[in-house]
């Protein structure tokens, strides 16, 4: 049931009074329950979990923690000097 | 989009790894709480490039495997009934009950579908309004928000034909109850990054602050778990006991607060059975009264099931982290994904099965 993947949002429509979506993972469309994720667009990066996306990945986010590991890296480096 | 490749960068990982064998000075026990890294762990090799010290021991966090054997009974004993159309996320038709598995139960001939999720059992009761449609509603808070939004829609929609046998169960009592074991050995824990996406991880603090072991909220790139052994290594090494965000481009503190409405909407709090383990207090969630027309339990009258776990078994000191899967005699001889006896060796979140697939045994 876990997909370690996230998936980019293609579509998104409400059906039956229920917010739902299209999600590519690498080339295969799923259909996604987006009841969760309001703040949603068209082009994010999404992680679902049983057809139902639970957060919507936050890229400044992700760009910190590689900051922080070039940070790591380097100190590291300062170590070994 | 390239960032997401960056967290999949094996020069990174082998950096990190480095940083770790720098830090560690002693022995360290490890629990990654979710089965899916530790599929990741196996696949990867993570831990053979660790240095000796650490050691990552497997939790309990594989839904599958946690469904109590009177449940995976019930499921069998509805799902063989006339009338019922039973749907199940794909792994838990090999999971072993008392007598037979669901698989078996389609073999002879009874409407058994896999599922991708809730809404679509859903679809399938609009479309078949002369039959009983049944969800197996197993997971953890990860899930429970997916399988609750099936119920939502149902009463909703006025569908009558759908219904859910529910088994929610949670992190945190299970981390507990670890943490509480006279046997216990674990030091530190890997808590799962998509639980925590949902329930953000204030409910970890107080469990921190008890029994000063730090926590580091943990995603599924191999890199994100090297990441994750990382900062809580560097929280045991320098004693500095705290929950560690490791995983911030999906979780945040407070998680996602539509999907704990759902969860809030649907479910209320109660003791489950945990197969393997027994029963932990607080640990799970059931339909709330408003939603009891849509629980299988009640409209199928499954009581007086008489379980019989295999006695050979040890799949529930592995979801305690009490022995490894290649501790187990039947392990890969008597018992394999083919021919399982535990729920571990069927799941794509199961230790045994991670194991099996990525260990030579």
């Amino acid at each position: 049931m876990c997909l370690a993947i996230p998936g980019k949002i293609i579509d998104l429509f409400v059906t039956e009074n229920t917010k739902m979506g299209k999600v590519d993972f690498n080339g295969v469309e799923v259909e996604v329950c987006f009841e969760a994720t309001p703040e949603a667009q068209i082009g994010d990066y999404v992680i679902v979990h049983a057809g139902f996306a639970i957060s919507v990945l936050d890229e400044s986010e992700a760009q910190e923690t590689l900051d922080l590991f070039e940070q790591i890296n380097n100190s590291q480096d300062n170590n070994s000097n | 989009m390239q960032i997401i490749e960056k967290f999949r960068d094996k020069n990174q990982i082998e950096r990190i790894i480095t940083k770790i064998q720098e830090l560690v000075s002693r022995k360290w026990l490890i629990m990654e709480i979710c089965g899916g890294q530790t599929h990741a762990i196996m696949q990867t090799g993570l831990q053979g490039l660790l240095p000796d010290e650490i050691e990552l021991i497997h939790g309990p966090g594989c839904p599958v495997c946690v469904t109590s054997l009177e449940l995976i009974d019930k499921a069998i004993a509805i799902a063989s009934k006339e009338n019922v159309i039973f749907t199940s996320y794909g792994d838990m038709l090999r999971v072993p009950g008392s007598e037979t598995d669901l698989f078996s139960i389609r073999a002879s001939g009874r409407d058994v579908r896999v599922v991708y999720s809730s809404i679509d059992a859903v679809k399938i009761a609009e479309n078949n309004p002369e039959k009983e449609v049944v969800f197996f509603g197993i997971g953890f808070e990860t899930t429970a928000p997916a399988n609750g939004i099936s119920v939502i829609k149902a009463k909703k929609n006025g569908i009558k034909n759908y219904s859910m046998l529910t088994s929610i169960v949670r992190v945190p009592p299970a981390m507990q109850a670890i943490l509480e074991s006279q046997e216990n050995r674990v030091q530190g824990f890997l808590a799962a990054g998509h639980v925590c996406a949902v329930m953000g991880y204030h409910e970890y603090e107080p469990i921190v602050e008890k029994y000063q072991t730090p926590i580091s909220v943990t995603g599924f790139e191999p890199l994100d778990i090297a990441w994750g052994i990382y900062s809580t290594v560097r929280m045991l090494e320098v004693g500095e006991i705290k929950v560690f965000n490791a995983y911030t481009r999906v979780v945040s503190r407070d998680g996602n607060i539509a999907a704990q409405q759902i969860i809030d909407q649907v479910y209320e709090s109660c003791d489950r059975n945990w197969r393997g383990i027994g029963i932990i207090p607080e640990s799970g969630w059931k339909l709330k009264p408003e939603y009891l027309d849509f629980d299988a339990e009640i409209r199928f009258k499954v009581g007086g099931i008489r379980t019989k776990e295999s006695e050979i078994c040890i799949s529930g000191l592995i979801l305690q982290g009490l022995k490894k899967p290649n501790q187990c005699p039947a392990f890969g001889n008597v018992c394999t994904p083919q021919n399982p006896l535990g729920a571990t060796m069927v799941s794509s979140e199961g230790a045994c099965a991670a194991y099996y697939r990525y260990t030579q045994h």
